[in-house]
């Protein structure tokens, strides 16, 4: 319970301090919040005990505190890059604490989201993570398209919410109890438990982008400002995903048949229309939201055997995710801010002038697009052997050729920032310190996560299959 | 077997890494060429060590009770995935992986030397400098790689080196679009692979070649027993790593990349498409040869007709090419050709691993003739600045040694003897002869092919028509020369070699000889390819020298001179450039090039449908959002009661 805990102290401090600032001065709570985040992500690390609270609503073990503690730093690291842009776009807001307690209530949702030991705290913890995002995405009040895509998610995160409770009233009134442990008992094969199981995994699916409840990604991903696009696209969904896996692992074992179908044909949909939708894209935002979508659906081929090692394979998968996407979604921040292009052609030559920030997206983007030995390539290996062992070699060869399609896509940021030229590149850009150690961060976790096996190892001591 | 007296031997592949990083980072502040010199110094300690690898592991106690050992000199645990399945990074030593340390060491160096004057003036030398020791570092640790995920991470890294190499020339459209070509064709074989690795792996649950080549070990039968679509799940996984080995190894259909690559520069083409990375195919079949004998021969015999096929094809293309660096790559893709051929018809004991020997063999020789005939190439465009044949002519008077160079290089890839090509082509036409009838004929019609249009090339470039050149051409200097002349002798002797001593599928030696029933038709063939060439080419030279006088004397043999030159001029130009060459090279450049192009024109198109999905409009994402879910509640429902 501490992460959760120590995030609302966090959350209340900030608040509390930002009632003290006035007009001129409200820029000075960026290094307060940051540094408050900062302890509370260390202290995330010492040794917490694990077990269940309040009848098993809550429960906690060492995997689930290995991800809040990657949610921490990952949450961490989107402060670090949103200091320069809060500071330069200061007459937008009211004031910056609100844009750290929003993110910070959000992200204590999430702590409980994955904590959920039964249907209410799991209900509670994703109402309690989307609706801040909403006010997040709005929070740039005079932009027009800003305001439009809060209003887009809060009405379709409303849909996939009554789904959700529909299908939990459906497994209430069929197994009589909201436990998960207790419901995983009765649940089987009944067409009613199964219906219950499609509307509580479209909920969950929506908030990972899986195709078809996609949709509203593109307009929200693209209204909402940068570091909160980040934010969505990688700390939100690395929630999501990794509460669809304890739902499936431990309520949903049941039905495996019917399991391992929805997961095939969602993920050969989601990993296929991401692609070809971020193909084409040249803003640079939207291009990396589209691709984070066909992240995703890499990730089912993990899950799709209920197998303990696919499970650590997901976990590893969404560690290097987080760290890659963040770089990458850095450096687009930095320069937008900077300069305001978002363009992919605005990147043409960006080397000649930024050398270190066009190699932290290097980096970055080798490893979403699995090129070894960079961190990615291991994630995405041990996704598609752990479906290759449970002799999804089909699904394998798809999963592949998305992997190739997508190169081609990221290659071509690559290419653009050290082959072609343009004849007045981006200018050099000075980062403030914040920004440079948030890349820092980013780009030490992609090496680190790459290079010391014993990561991966301990994850797998920490995971569990279905039973 | 596990040994510490060649721990040292990870150095060799280190040494170029720390290289890349010191030019890399440092490049911008040092002088051009002190990156240059470093470059050339690091690979020197990199080729001695190598060399004395070799000595010590062929000559002093490499073998073990009459046959060599596979050691394994270097291993560290890196990745757990699970117990049975771990991912390390050794060095494995065996008599293929030291033959090819000598090969890339020796051909990057003279590259390297001979970079040194060639690329003087060039923007970039210290970056180029950087990535050649990136690419030689890579291609290094891909053949020391002790198992199949280690050699994957070394194959993308040589990928992707290459890919900076061949785009050079940035400011070039045509080098960008190469260099893409190259990355796209070779990444989606490498998707094969790479499904051919996960097969491999959950079915033998092992990456490391020592137990997967084990002739006695379990990993064979594994895998062998279980089938889909006809083919057992072994043969399956072994097809589709030697996909990744078509696509590096530029075998048919994905060898369109090649040809294109050669908008790199020359000393790259030298090194990466014709001596080192485009072997890396016949190198990863011969590494995992012992399985694709004992529990894939169908596979093989596969390998073989692709091999073979491709070389008839592109030794066809090769004729017609005007552009001297495209009739090389177009060669290259052919003598590759046959060193897959020569495996496919291998076996494993004794003297029937002739063919994998052969195709060793002719893997080091072809290194050898091939760089220096880049080179060569090389020499001869820094001279005239063009590409063009038929914009050369003459040019023997003006560059001697270079002259005599390409001679040498032409005369060894046509097979004629006492030079290198000659001995590991016999051995590669006996191989097939004893095991496939079909396979010898055609490679024997390419091996006359081989010698008409080396020395169409020959003859065009040094004889022939003297141009109106703008600037007189010159000689290289003399670091380029050094390279040509190292070569050339490298060339001519390293036929010497007796490879059967060294290099057997078994590990065991056995005796091999020149077979002359089959050597003196190849030769003819040869000869004949060669007359034929001077024939039509050598033409409007007034300057004869011994060359010339020799085949002169097969030329008035003939007698009726004009005659017989123009059926020759009528069979080759009407009857076989329009029939059969052009609609090949027209096939090659519109179907198979179209396909891939029309797979990319598909994939954009799909794209632009979808992205109409993406409307705006709220209420059409509920719809679409609430339609997926019906359906995919309908289609479980359904399933389930059925």
């Amino acid at each position: 319970m501490r992460h959760e805990l120590m995030l609302v102290a966090v959350g209340v401090i900030v608040l509390i301090m930002d009632l003290m600032t006035s007009a001129e001065t409200k820029h000075r709570i960026i290094p307060v919040a940051i540094v408050l985040f900062l302890v509370n992500t260390i202290i995330g690390f010492l040794p917490i005990e694990t077990g269940k609270i309040f009848g098993g609503m809550y429960n906690t073990d060492d995997i689930t505190i290995l991800m809040k503690n990657a949610m921490n730093i990952g949450v961490f690291i989107i402060f670090l890059q949103s200091a320069e842009w809060l500071r330069r776009h200061e007459d937008r807001f009211n004031s910056h604490g609100a844009y750290f307690f929003i993110i910070v209530a959000s992200l204590a949702g999430m702590d409980y989201l994955i904590s959920s030991g039964d249907f209410l705290m799991f209900f509670i913890g994703t109402e309690l993570a989307t609706i801040p995002i909403a006010a997040l995405v709005a929070i740039e009040k005079a932009r027009s398209k800003s305001a439009e895509a809060g209003v887009k998610l809060i009405l379709s995160a409303a849909l996939s919410s009554g789904i959700t409770l529909f299908g939990i009233s459906l497994i209430y009134g069929t197994t009589g109890s909201i436990y998960f442990a207790e419901v995983s008992k009765a649940f089987g094969n009944n067409s009613l438990q199964i219906l219950a199981f499609i509307f509580i995994f479209a909920g969950v699916a929506f908030k990972i982008s899986i195709v078809p409840f996609h949709l509203w990604t593109a307009d929200v991903y693209e209204g909402a400002p940068i570091s909160i696009t980040s934010y969505l696209s990688v700390i939100s969904k690395a929630s999501a995903i990794f509460i669809l896996v304890i739902l499936l692992y431990k309520v949903f074992y049941a039905i495996p048949d019917i399991r391992n179908n929805i997961l095939y044909a969602t993920s050969v949909l989601t990993m296929t229309i991401g692609n070809l939708f971020a193909i084409r894209q040249q803003n640079m935002k939207r291009f990396l939201a589209f691709s984070s979508i066909a992240q995703a659906g890499f990730v089912f081929l993990g899950i799709i055997g209920g197998t303990q090692i696919g499970f650590a394979a997901v976990v590893y998968f969404l560690l290097i995710y987080v760290f890659s996407n963040l770089g990458a979604f850095g450096v687009v921040a930095a320069i937008s801010c900077a300069t305001g292009k978002e363009n992919m052609d605005d990147y043409n030559g960006l080397y000649k002038n930024n050398p270190k920030m066009s190699l932290v997206m290097m980096l970055s983007l080798f490893s979403l697009a699995g090129i070894p030995p960079v961190a990615g390539f291991f994630g995405k290996f041990f996704l598609f052997t752990s479906a290759a062992k449970e002799g999804y070699f089909i699904l394998v060869l798809i999963a592949v050729v998305n992997v190739t399609i997508s190169l081609y896509y990221y290659l071509l940021v690559i290419k653009a920032m050290f082959i072609n030229e343009q004849e007045n590149p981006i200018e050099r850009i000075d980062n403030d310190i914040y920004t440079k150690l948030g890349l820092a961060i980013c780009a030490a976790g992609i090496l680190a996560i790459g290079f010391f096996g014993s990561i991966f190892d301990f994850i797998n001591s920490k995971t569990f299959g279905a039973m | 077997m596990i040994t510490e007296s060649y721990s040292y031997t990870v150095a060799i592949p280190l040494v170029l890494f720390f290289s890349f990083l010191l030019i890399g980072l440092a490049g911008g502040k040092l002088k051009p060429i002190v990156s240059g010199v470093f470059g050339t110094f690091f690979l020197l300690v990199s080729t001695v060590l190598s060399y004395y690898t070799a000595y010590s592991y062929f000559f002093v106690d490499g073998k073990l009770n009459g046959a060599y050992q596979k050691l394994i000199a270097y291993d560290s645990l890196w990745l757990t995935f699970t117990d049975k399945l771990q991912i390390h990074m050794g060095v494995l030593l065996d008599p293929i992986s030291v033959v090819m340390l000598v090969v890339i060491t020796t051909v990057s160096l003279m590259v390297h030397i001979y970079s040194l004057s060639y690329m003087k003036d060039e923007t970039g030398f210290s970056r180029y400098y950087s990535f050649l020791s990136l690419f030689t570092f890579s291609m290094l640790g891909l053949v020391m790689a002790s198992n199949i995920f280690q050699i994957y991470i070394f194959w993308e890294l040589v990928g992707l080196s290459s890919y900076l190499l061949i785009g050079h020339y940035y400011e070039r459209p045509s080098a960008v679009a190469a260099s893409k070509k190259a990355f796209i064709v070779t990444r989606f074989a490498d998707m094969g692979f790479l499904v051919g690795i996960l097969l491999l792996s959950s079915f033998t649950g092992t990456f490391d070649f020592l137990k997967l080549t084990d002739p006695n070990g379990s990993a064979l039968t594994q895998g062998s027993a279980i089938s889909f679509l006809g083919l057992s799940v072994m043969t399956w996984s072994l097809l589709l790593i030697f996909t990744g080995a078509a696509g590096k190894s530029a075998m048919f259909p994905l060898h369109i990349w090649l040809p294109d690559a050669m908008e790199g520069p020359t000393p790259v083409s030298a090194l990466i498409h014709a001596a080192t990375m485009v072997v890396a195919g016949v190198y990863l079949v011969a590494r995992l040869f012992t399985i694709y004998v004992f529990a894939a021969p169908d596979a093989l015999i596969f390998i073989g007709y692709i091999g073979t096929f491709t070389s008839l094809f592109a030794a066809v293309i090769a004729c017609t090419q005007t552009d001297i660096k495209r009739v090389l790559a177009f060669s290259t893709i052919s003598q590759i050709g046959l060193m897959m051929g020569g495996l496919g018809v291998s076996g494993y004991a004794g003297a029937e691993g002739l063919g994998y020997t052969a195709s060793m063999f002719h893997l080091f020789t072809h290194a050898m003739f091939k760089a220096l005939l880049f080179l060569c190439a090389g020499a001869v465009i820094h001279a005239v600045h063009t590409n063009e044949l038929w914009e050369m002519g003459g040019l023997k008077k003006f560059l001697p040694v270079t002259n005599i160079a390409f001679l040498i290089g032409c005369l060894a890839i046509a097979g004629i003897p006492p030079l290198s090509g000659f001995f590991s082509k016999d051995e590669i036409l006996t191989a097939a002869y004893e095991k496939d009838k079909i396979l010898f004929y055609v490679q024997f019609l390419v091996a006359g092919m081989t010698a008409f249009y080396m020395f169409r090339l020959y003859f065009g470039i040094f004889w022939n028509k003297e141009r109106d050149y703008h600037s007189k051409p010159h000689e290289a200097p003399f670091t380029m020369l050094f390279s040509l002349i190292f070569l050339s002798i490298a060339a001519a002797v390293s036929g010497f070699i007796p490879f059967s001593e060294f290099v057997t599928p078994d590990l065991k030696p056995f005796e091999s000889h020149i077979h002359w029933s089959i050597a003196i038709p190849a030769i003819a063939i040869a000869v004949i390819g060669v007359t034929l060439a001077s024939v039509l080419y050598r033409k409007d030279s007034d300057l004869p020298d011994k060359i010339s006088i020799s085949l002169g004397g097969l030329y008035k043999a003939a007698h009726r001179k004009f005659y017989i030159d123009e059926i020759y001029m009528f069979i080759t130009k009407n009857v076989i450039f329009n029939y059969i060459s052009a609609p090949i090279a027209w096939f090659d450049r519109n179907i198979i090039d179209n396909t891939m192009n029309g797979i990319a024109a598909i994939t954009n198109f799909i794209s632009v449908k979808i992205r109409g999905f993406q409307s705006g409009q709220l209420q059409q994402y509920a719809y679409v959002m609430v339609s997926g879910l019906i359906i995919i509640v309908l289609v479980a429902l359904y399933f389930m009661n059925n």
